[in-house]
């Protein structure tokens, strides 16, 4: 005899699993289907799994474009951003909530507009602006953009928030002792504010990887280019995606972030809702 | 502690004292420097970098941007000549403008209601203290941390006419349509695939607020015989929301930046019945290359989300409940 509430919790996991489907399908049908060979890939009825196992997407990926190096590109202009805008955002964030100097209102105001405004709208002058410095199809305004305009205010937002959140004690007695506004910041409040900065790094590091408006804008290239615009670029001879090579690309970009994920997926979702309550 | 930092700690205390009371001895000068202004002074150097950037790289923009509004300019034809008003006047009379402007609200909306309901369904489902909770969370989570172009790359696949979703259809001898290809199926499947990728990030926001509710309440609500949806809609939804308040201005916001899913599944099309407006700006200004009037249409995106950011947080009075 079945209770209800073990009833309950059989149909609230039945629930459950069938919500799991659009979550997980499409990974799932990227990577298996990456190593279909073409004549499979749109095969009725379809395979869960490759009837025949082939590689040569994965060749065909790195034979068409510099793959390994657009690889590179995205890799270390997220790291770059993420690196300038944890340094950059937990600094002005520990004045904001600590230092009392003048003008601070009216700065932080700066900020909060920052907050409001989407980077795509000032799309045509930061082209305009790259342009007459000669940084056009250079990765700095992908660099500079990111870690120190728009999408940085929210990151130095989230820190002013956690700061003020912290006690003042410890502090007070570093000063006691001497120390200087850099050395609390860099010993005292640094140490303190890790799962702050843990979020704001992911997410900082996902919105550079996840860009696509600004490198098709600013970049033109091949070896210039990032993932996300690389992997529209498998396309036949008559604009067509070569679906093979391009979900075995989608799937090369996909993966080491979802392991990551996987693996410190605490990190990330406890990170998250953390900074998401304080901010 | 050493003998020497501890006596620069008393200097320091003394000059900050110093300086806060009135001097007994008159002809004792204080230097300019005084410790206040040198805190002062390192609080500007810590935020420097933060605030020029946003002078430069959203200050000066928002201006150039106001000026090129207000310019003829094609990049093409090398053409800068003044207007005044006329690419304002050229937006008001734009027979494209309507459909963009109908595009962007039917998918601000769709997203907005479909994201936060199925955001609260989630987080009320791993919020039933049931075991395996954290693989489903893990599970609803990861498209989040998907490569958003890799992303929309599969769903164009699983949504073609011979696609996997109309594979499974056919299985269960049902005729699919070509969902990219119809005006009402591609909005709908822009929506959707959208959703699913970002629905984690207000799920777990979500969550968060639900654990914060405390217990005692639905027990006292229990005591008084409050059946699961009275409880669910007089206790659970006005203590979270604030955090619903937070997720709907985020997501308002990021539903208007919509532009990679966009660009990739349906560029735009079919016609024009899924051009968004920062798709129909980058069409403007890098493909048709007008760059005075993509800047007026960015000073329309501006008005829009600044008026929607205002509308929603004037509003918060009505319906946020507030602990205070």
């Amino acid at each position: 005899m079945i209770n209800s509430r073990s009833r309950l919790a059989i149909a609230l996991y039945a629930l459950m699993a069938v919500l799991c489907i659009p979550f997980l399908f499409p990974t799932w049908w990227m990577i298996t289907s990456s190593f279909k060979p073409v004549s499979e890939i749109f095969a009725f009825p379809p395979t869960l799994l490759p009837r025949q196992f082939v590689t040569d997407a994965y060749g065909r990926v790195f034979e068409l474009q510099p793959f390994a190096r657009q690889y590179f590109n995205s890799l270390y202009i997220a790291a770059a951003v993420t690196a300038g805008t944890l340094a950059f955002s937990s600094l002005a964030g520990y004045a904001f909530a600590r230092i009392r100097f003048p003008g601070a209102n009216l700065l932080f105001m700066l900020v909060l507009t920052g907050l409001l405004i989407p980077s795509e709208v000032t799309i045509v002058p930061l082209f305009q602006m790259f342009l007459d410095v000669g940084a056009i199809n250079t990765h700095w305004p992908l660099i500079l953009v990111p870690m120190l305009g728009a999408p940085s205010a929210l990151q130095t937002f989230i820190m002013r928030q956690f700061f003020s959140g912290l006690p003042h004690e410890l502090e007070d007695a570093a000063r006691i002792d001497g120390l200087g506004r850099f050395a609390i910041y860099r010993r005292i409040a640094l140490p303190l504010a890790k799962p702050a900065l843990a979020a704001v790094g992911i997410f900082t590091f996902l919105y550079s990887w996840n860009l696509y408006l600004e490198p098709i804008v600013f970049l033109s290239s091949p070896d210039k280019f990032t993932l996300p615009q690389a992997l529209t670029q498998f396309v036949d001879a008559y604009g067509g995606p070569m679906w093979n090579i391009q979900l075995a690309a989608a799937s090369l970009t996909a993966i080491p972030v979802l392991v990551v994920f996987v693996i410190a997926q605490k990190q990330f979702i406890e990170g998250l809702a953390y900074t998401g309550l304080k901010g | 502690m050493t003998p020497d930092r501890y006596r620069r700690g008393l200097e320091e205390a003394q000059l900050a004292h110093d300086h806060l009371l009135p001097s007994t001895s008159p002809d004792v000068r204080r230097s300019w420097w005084t410790p206040a202004r040198r805190d002062h002074f390192t609080g500007y150097l810590f935020i420097l970098p933060q605030i020029a950037g946003l002078i430069v790289f959203v200050l000066a923009p928002l201006a150039l941007m106001a000026w090129y509004s207000l310019n003829e300019w094609n990049v093409l034809a090398g053409t800068f000549s003044f207007v005044g008003i006329g690419n304002y006047e050229k937006l008001a009379t734009d027979p494209a403008l309507p459909g963009v402007l109908w595009a962007s609200a039917c998918f601000s909306v769709g997203l907005v209601l479909f994201n936060l309901s199925l955001a609260l369904l989630l987080a009320v489902l791993l919020n039933q203290k049931l075991a395996g909770t954290v693989v489903f969370r893990t599970i609803f989570f990861s498209p989040v941390v998907v490569s958003l172009v890799a992303w929309a790359i599969v769903w164009r696949f699983l949504l073609q006419q011979d696609g996997g979703i109309n594979a499974v259809l056919r299985m269960l001898s049902i005729d699919g349509p070509n969902w990219l290809r119809g005006p009402t199926t591609a909005m709908t499947s822009v929506i959707v695939v959208q959703v699913v990728k970002n629905v984690g990030l207000n799920m777990v926001l979500f969550l968060a607020a639900l654990q914060n509710v405390p217990q005692e309440l639905y027990e006292a609500a229990r005591v008084d015989g409050a059946s699961r949806w009275t409880q669910f809609f007089r206790i659970t939804v006005p203590l979270i929301s604030p955090t619903v308040l937070l997720t709907s201005i985020i997501t308002v916001a990021g539903s208007l930046q919509v532009f990679a899913q966009i660009a990739v599944l349906t560029e735009g099309g079919p016609g024009t019945s899924t051009t968004v407006l920062v798709y129909y700006l980058y069409q403007q200004a890098f493909q048709f290359h007008f760059f005075g009037y993509g800047a007026s249409l960015a000073m329309l995106l501006l008005l829009i989300v600044g008026a929607l950011t205002y509308l929603q947080w004037s509003l918060r009075k009505a319906w946020v409940y507030d602990n205070d």
